[in-house]
């Protein structure tokens, strides 16, 4: 998913085309080249040992070593029999499902304002956005405790939400803006001469248009809140998400299911992307 | 993690242009201007007037009346402290009706209170109606700031017949007003002797630069002082701030020989062989041979070991107090605790189990037999004599200017 | 009326996400700073009494590990702009119509959880792990060699875990770079050495600054790799903000520290932008 927002610097802004480009080879090309695919490799690995001790057969309870080959806690029954891990994933996905969802609604507000008036407050608003994007998570997630504690607030399922919406909203708001600035603003102008309300214009004819955008900030909001341990430990009081089962898990053993799951998140992650990423090409062909 | 902190491309170019001004500067300082006025809140205490051993007499009655059945108790322990097939908890379905959601969630206390701090101060439910917590600094704060139902005893009459006469005068909870133990356990040194290449029998052997680091410690501050002070020669219950300072001197002197202070993951490092040589509770290197076939050891070391005790509680913002309360009363049949402490292999706090034990034996055949056997003739299940004869208590403290500089003693150790 | 509904439209539009941010961006750093200036103690209470002390008490006691992150993510930022830079330069110079694809790779870790991918590399680097079993085996490194706990595990998984944030933005600047420029240069006799510091370095400087930006912060303020990773020797400034909110609930002392780390980021980042805010840059970067 985050691919599809990766290349937009392509589309809106085509880079010469590559028969601009120098006819040179430079000799380090190889080399680079060789470079390049070491440190891609370097990325995987880990990535492939987790996915590989999802088929681990381990001994005992501890899925450290390599045992031997087995399916078995890809089976369902398997997968989710440890209760409380099952429960985890669970929570993350409605966490992460209302927290984009939310996120998506308040940020597109933002980022459709940035990007089509000038008001006065927008450049605040803008430190606001840089900030919550620039600052570390460890202070975010500290700050918030400290306000839930001296609001005496107990943390929870909410509170979580709430974080994971606040870090959120600014790149919903940077990405519908984006797209909000290249906005041809004849077509609009077209309908209004057509007798359409702002209102009927901005859902018939704006919205369609920036609807990619908010759909890649949905996806990127969901990536962010499934994904996030750091601002949700300091939120999370006694429920527990995906994340935080892990981390607690890790002191006396990961389970093989975590593995699995990791896996088809791993999975379900880069076919989201690989299809928005097909999609848009297909779109940039016709 | 924000991950994907990342690859909007027109997000990067606004980075890269953007800068703050000065004028932006001042914005912001105008808002926090603007917020300043709503930080005047201080954090509320929670600690009752003439909080800790005393309790006013009606508050049992007080608490307990109108409580009635939900058929249903969320129940927070420690890992390793039940057979992960929880066959005495299907028993307890079976007889009662009440289902139980068992998690293991707490790892050490301090970040376990830490973690429900907020909630109860709040008057929240932490989503659990029973829960295992040691006899700790942290067991003092929950008791004192009224975070744990007074039990109700007319309704633990298991417990009243069958627990262990030592467990009902224990010093952080006499007379059982909170608390009823789930289980002892000591505090000793575990070790893998394939890789020490010779036994272990002393505290010393943890400060041995031959083994430089493989040694582990654990990162409970009170865990870690006790072993300092029993180093230094100090009884851990009696000892003084100048028994602490000269400990913490001996912990410091260790460190460059030490991997690293450890939680519950201790087990893990072991099994991986992160260190050779680690502080360790009895039961769980018990169950890690059991699970995984390892054969690592565990000994109270010559100059003493701590014993301490996990106690159920009921979290005063629990929801089905009175089914949490029948769960506890149900550890203490002896045929349940017999069945518990053959696997967890922690101290049993029912005697009368360990004749169940030996009963349950004689039934049994090949292996099992003899694990049970031995779980039931285990001095770290039921210690004897002698054994106690080497076990410390924790150190205790008269107030709370005690404590704090007791962390602000041990503290620095463990963060590096 | 109708020109006053679209002056107050994009208030409309703005309000309850601004809002948003407003009470759970920034109330939270004052309730923070109102936090770090009380004393007291977690079962009686904390109260306002605007104890300076605490940040002095904050500073001297975890002075080592604040100084310890900062030079973990200085030595982390360089490798990172060692590494990042070469394979930015080659994809969006070599990578042709497969630029797409390489990019993708590179974010392949991010579709994994940071915890996850964080603890792979324990397993992978454990002591008898598959990397150091087999060297310990034929007796190229002693028994009691280990690379977890060090200072090379911990930067290393933090180069790891940011490296995209680096990559991208040097990537975004080079791609900005005309081929034509640095072809007119090199008609103007400029080796290929001399060609890349004086056009293409300029040029991606803008973005070398934004992947400092994104990936020093968060790596100095980290506090999962060094706990997984790491030992007591690598402690980092985070862990102990962590440890004093989440294991002590020693509020105050925490977020005291949390306010110092935070000064200290902007300082650099202003410090950073400062010494980058030369002519020539800026005029690059408004481009």
């Amino acid at each position: 998913m985050s691919q599809s927002t990766m290349d937009r610097p392509l589309r809106t802004e085509p880079a010469p085309e590559p028969a601009a480009r120098p006819r040179r080879r430079l000799k380090g090309g190889t080399l680079l080249y060789l470079y390049t695919w070491l440190v891609i490799i370097w990325l995987i690995v880990p990535i492939f040992v987790m996915i590989a001790f999802s088929f681990n057969n381990p001994a005992g309870r501890y899925n450290q070593h390599w045992d031997g080959f087995t399916l078995k806690w890809w089976h369902p029954a398997k997968l989710f029999e440890i209760q409380d891990l099952s429960q985890a994933l669970w929570t993350s996905l409605i966490i992460a499902v209302i927290s984009s969802l939310l996120s998506a609604a308040l940020g597109t507000g933002i980022g459709y304002a940035l990007g089509r008036y000038r008001f006065r407050g927008s450049g605040t608003l803008n430190v606001i956005m840089f900030s919550t994007i620039s600052s570390p998570e460890l202070i975010m997630g500290a700050s918030l405790l400290s306000l839930f504690v001296s609001l005496n607030v107990g943390p929870g399922f909410t509170t979580i939400v709430i974080a994971h919406v606040m870090f959120s909203i600014s790149f919903v708001a940077a990405i519908v803006r984006a797209r909000v600035v290249t906005l041809d603003r004849s077509i609009e102008e077209a309908a209004a001469d057509l007798g359409a309300t702002p209102w009927t214009t901005f859902w018939k004819v704006t919205f369609p248009i920036i609807l990619p955008a908010v759909f890649s900030g949905i996806l990127l909001a969901f990536a962010l809140s499934i994904d996030d341990f750091v601002v949700t430990n300091f939120t999370a009081g006694s429920t527990v998400t995906f994340p935080l089962w892990i981390w607690g898990a890790t002191r006396v053993g990961l389970p093989p299911q975590v593995n699995v799951m990791g896996t088809l998140i791993f999975g379900v992650g880069v076919l989201i992307a690989l299809v928005t990423n097909l999609r848009s090409r297909k779109q940039k062909k016709d | 993690m924000s991950a994907s902190n990342l690859p909007d491309g027109a997000l990067l170019r606004g980075l890269t242009q953007r800068r703050i001004g000065r004028r932006d500067a001042l914005r912001i300082s105008g808002l926090s201007a603007l917020g300043a006025t709503l930080a005047a809140c201080g954090v509320q205490g929670k600690a009752k007037p003439g909080a800790g051993a005393s309790v006013a007499p009606d508050a049992v009655a007080k608490y307990w009346t109108g409580k009635t059945k939900v058929g249903h108790v969320d129940f927070a322990n420690w890992p390793l402290y039940m057979d992960p097939k929880k066959p005495e908890l299907a028993t307890f379905t079976k007889e009662t009706g009440i289902t139980v959601t068992y998690k293991e969630v707490i790892q050490e206390m301090g970040p376990w209170f830490a973690k429900v701090q907020p909630q109860l101060a709040a008057g929240q439910s932490i989503g659990y109606d029973l829960m295992v917590i040691t006899n700790s600094i942290q067991f003092a704060q929950f008791r004192d700031s009224g975070f744990l139902a007074p039990l109700d005893h007319s309704k633990l009459p298991n417990f009243t017949k069958n627990a262990g006469a030592q467990y009902t005068k224990e010093a952080y909870d006499p007379g059982n007003v909170y608390s009823v133990p789930w289980a002892s356990g000591m505090t000793g040194i575990a070790y893998d002797e394939t890789k020490t290449k010779r036994p272990i029998t002393k505290l010393a052997d943890l400060w041995d630069p031959a083994f430089k680091g493989k040694i582990g410690m654990f990162s409970d501050t009170q865990e870690l002082a006790n072993f300092g002070l029993l180093k230094v020669g100090a009884n851990p219950d009696k000892s003084t701030s100048s028994d602490w300072d000269k400990a913490a001197k001996e912990l410091k002197a260790q460190k460059p020989l030490v991997r690293k202070y450890y939680d519950q993951s201790y087990i893990d490092a072991l099994g991986n062989g992160e260190v050779w040589i680690t502080m360790a509770w009895s039961g769980d290197v018990f169950q890690k041979n059991l699970s995984d076939g390892t054969n690592f050891k565990f000994v109270i070391p010559e100059e003493g070991g701590t014993i301490w005790t996990d106690n159920m509680t009921i979290p005063i913002t629990a929801k089905a107090p009175l089914d949490a309360i029948t769960l506890m009363d149900f550890f203490y049949r002896p045929d349940i605790a017999a069945s518990i402490a053959n696997f967890i292999g922690y101290v049993c706090p029912v005697p009368a189990a360990q004749a169940e034990m030996r009963a349950a034996a004689a039934k049994k055949k090949g292996t099992d037999k003899t694990s049970e056997l031995a779980a039931a003739d285990s001095k770290l299940v039921f210690p004897t004599d002698d054994v106690y004869a080497k076990l410390h208590y924790y150190v205790s403290f008269s107030n709370v200017d005690d404590q704090q500089t007791f962390q602000k003693t041990f503290e620095p150790i463990v963060l590096g | 009326m109708n020109r006053l509904k679209r002056q107050l439209a994009p208030y409309f539009l703005v309000l309850p996400g601004g809002l948003w941010l407003l009470v759970f961006f920034a109330v939270p750093m004052i309730a923070m700073l109102s936090l770090s200036l009380q004393q007291g103690d977690v079962v009686y209470g904390y109260r306002l009494t605007f104890h300076w002390q605490n940040y002095t008490d904050a500073i001297s006691g975890y002075h080592d590990q604040l100084v310890r992150s900062l030079i973990y993510a200085a030595i982390g930022t360089i490798l990172l702009i060692a590494l990042s830079f070469p394979v930015a330069h080659w994809i969006a110079f070599y990578g042709g119509k497969r630029k797409p694809t390489y990019l993708f790779l590179l974010l392949l870790p991010f579709f994994v959880s940071f915890v996850l991918r964080t603890i792979s590399w324990r397993q992978i680097l454990t002591d008898d792990g598959p990397v150091l079993q087999p060297l310990k085996h034929i007796g190229v490194l002693p028994d009691s060699y280990h690379l977890l706990g060090t200072p090379e595990a911990v930067i290393g998984g933090l180069v790891y875990n940011y490296l995209p944030f680096m990559v991208l933005p040097i990537y975004v600047a080079l791609e900005r770079i005309d081929p034509r420029v640095v072809e007119a240069s090199r008609d103007l006799y400029a080796s290929p050495a001399l060609s890349f510091r004086k056009v293409i370095l300029p040029l991606a400087l803008p973005g070398v600054f934004a992947g400092v930006l994104m990936s020093f912060v968060p790596m100095a303020s980290d506090y999962v790799n060094s706990e997984v990773l790491g030992s007591q020797s690598t402690t980092m400034i985070g862990q102990v903000i962590q440890s004093k909110y989440l294991q002590t609930s020693d509020y105050p002392t925490a977020s005291a520290l949390s306010f110092i780390l935070m000064a200290v980021l902007l300082v650099g980042i202003f410090a950073y932008a400062r010494a980058l805010g030369t002519e020539d840059v800026m005029k690059v970067a408004a481009r």
